[in-house]
């Protein structure tokens, strides 16, 4: 279908950006950042926006900027710069792997790191990414600036805490320690399909035992939170079939499980315990 | 309401007058009369109306067409220098890569990506990149023959007159 009439503008700065955004606001200005979610969901007319406020132009905000203790993400860095790794640390290996799932690479070519989690799909592999880093969202409006967490950030399916004047301008990744190790599974019913289910787990690996255990799925509930219960089932352990076997089953225990007309709740959480114990077994290689 | 922008388009101009709302592949096919590029489905799910947007896949149905002013436009009709085709064309020709035709160019773009960037891909990172495009009747078998083919020639012959311009 084609999409519905809107007004497009194409501000050359941040700040024109966000007084553009308050501006038009009251008539559901949205904010087009690489246009892989939004202007699908404009094509089947879920989104109807009345103002697209195109973002593409704005210089120093694509950039991706490794100098600090975190690695700072622009609003506009593409999926694509992280198909090689960022940095050789394993913060830049996790991200490589990561988007290597991201879509097809047309998709990533365009799509946005910052737009994914603004759009909050509970399928999203950076969304799920954020969460077990423990990403820093920096969030502008007109005049304003705030960060939050990214454990505070989802509120549900795509479901954020953005306000509707409010623009996610870049986000913050702590790097991973040295000795961090990680895995990450995802399965799809085709190649570049939206997740059925997917999993990051990150530990720390201290005189052979894990630490410091994350893990966070995707697809598996309407958004994504580090899930407890089983990270617990590591920390203080070696590695080993049993302790992934146990963490898979309490991840799958643990969590909310989201229906749809593919998947039932029991499959749901069948999925949630294969790709959360392969994602582990990933961690050894 | 209608807006007048240029897009540069195969190296050529392209005067356009068009809404905001109108996607690229449209603007492509309806007012620069490049009819070349397919369009499918029409949410970035099929790959027929990839294109090369300064030099990257792009699918050219999530793009408006007044966000590519300025950018380098390549469609399938950019590839052939004249009447003789682009390696890329003439292997689908000779491996038998396409049947009736509807998913080609954006194939055909897909491989341009990868033959202009130099990279040789391994059989599974060729799969891969692939696996972003639907055809619905030869199947992928020839096309992967194709398009490796097609690289492998790259990688062993000196550079045809005319290739790279744009």
């Amino acid at each position: 279908m084609k999409v519905a009439p809107f007004h497009y503008h194409a501000p050359a700065s941040k700040q024109e950006a966000l007084d553009l955004l308050a501006h038009y606001e009251p008539e559901d200005a949205r904010i087009l950042a690489g246009g892989q979610s939004l202007i699908p969901m404009m094509a089947f007319r879920l989104a109807r926006p009345g103002h697209l406020i195109d973002i593409n132009r704005i210089p120093g905000l694509h950039g991706i900027d490794l100098r600090g203790d975190a690695i700072y993400i622009g609003a506009i860095a593409r999926h694509a710069a992280f198909e090689k790794p960022i940095e050789p640390g394993p913060t830049g290996r996790l991200l490589a792997d990561v988007a290597a799932a991201i879509g097809h690479a047309p998709i990533r070519s365009r799509g946005t790191f910052c737009g994914s989690l603004a759009n909050a799909d509970p399928a999203s592999e950076w969304c799920m990414t954020a969460t077990a880093l423990g990403a820093r969202m920096r969030i502008e409006k007109s005049g304003a600036l705030r960060e939050l967490e990214a454990s505070e950030f989802f509120f549900g399916i795509m479901t954020t805490a953005l306000e509707a004047d409010e623009m996610l301008t870049g986000l913050t990744l702590p790097r991973l320690p040295a000795d961090a190790r990680h895995g990450f599974y995802e399965t799809s019913r085709r190649a570049g399909d939206f997740a059925l289910g997917a999993a990051l787990a990150i530990y720390r690996l201290q005189d052979g035992r894990m630490q410091d255990a994350r893990i966070v799925l995707a697809g598996a509930e309407p958004h994504p939170r580090r899930l407890a219960d089983a990270e617990a089932c590591l920390n203080g352990e070696v590695p080993s079939d049993a302790a992934f076997r146990a963490a898979a089953e309490a991840a799958a225990n643990a969590i909310d499980p989201l229906t749809d007309g593919q998947v039932d709740a029991g499959l749901r959480c069948d999925i949630a315990r294969a790709v959360c114990h392969r994602a582990l077994l990933r961690s050894l290689a | 309401m209608k807006q007048p922008y240029h897009l540069q388009v195969n190296g050529r101009d392209c005067a356009v007058e068009a809404e905001p709302r109108k996607i690229l592949a449209d603007v492509l096919r309806e007012d620069c009369g490049l009819t070349g590029t397919h369009i499918g489905c029409e949410h970035g799910v099929c790959g027929a109306c990839t294109i090369l947007l300064d030099g990257k896949p792009v699918r050219s149905c999530l793009v408006f067409g007044i966000q590519a002013q300025g950018a380098d436009i390549r469609t399938v009709e950019g590839l052939a220098d004249g009447d003789e085709l682009h390696p890329l064309q003439q292997a689908f020709m000779e491996h038998h890569a396409l049947q009736c035709g509807f998913c080609t160019p954006g194939f055909l773009m897909l491989g341009a990506a990868l033959w202009e960037s130099g990279a040789k891909p391994t059989e599974a990172e060729l799969q891969a990149l692939l696996s972003s495009n639907l055809c619905r009747c030869t199947g992928y078998g020839n096309i992967q023959k194709a398009i490796a083919s097609a690289l492998d020639a790259r990688d062993q012959a000196p550079k045809r007159s005319g290739e790279g311009a744009p």
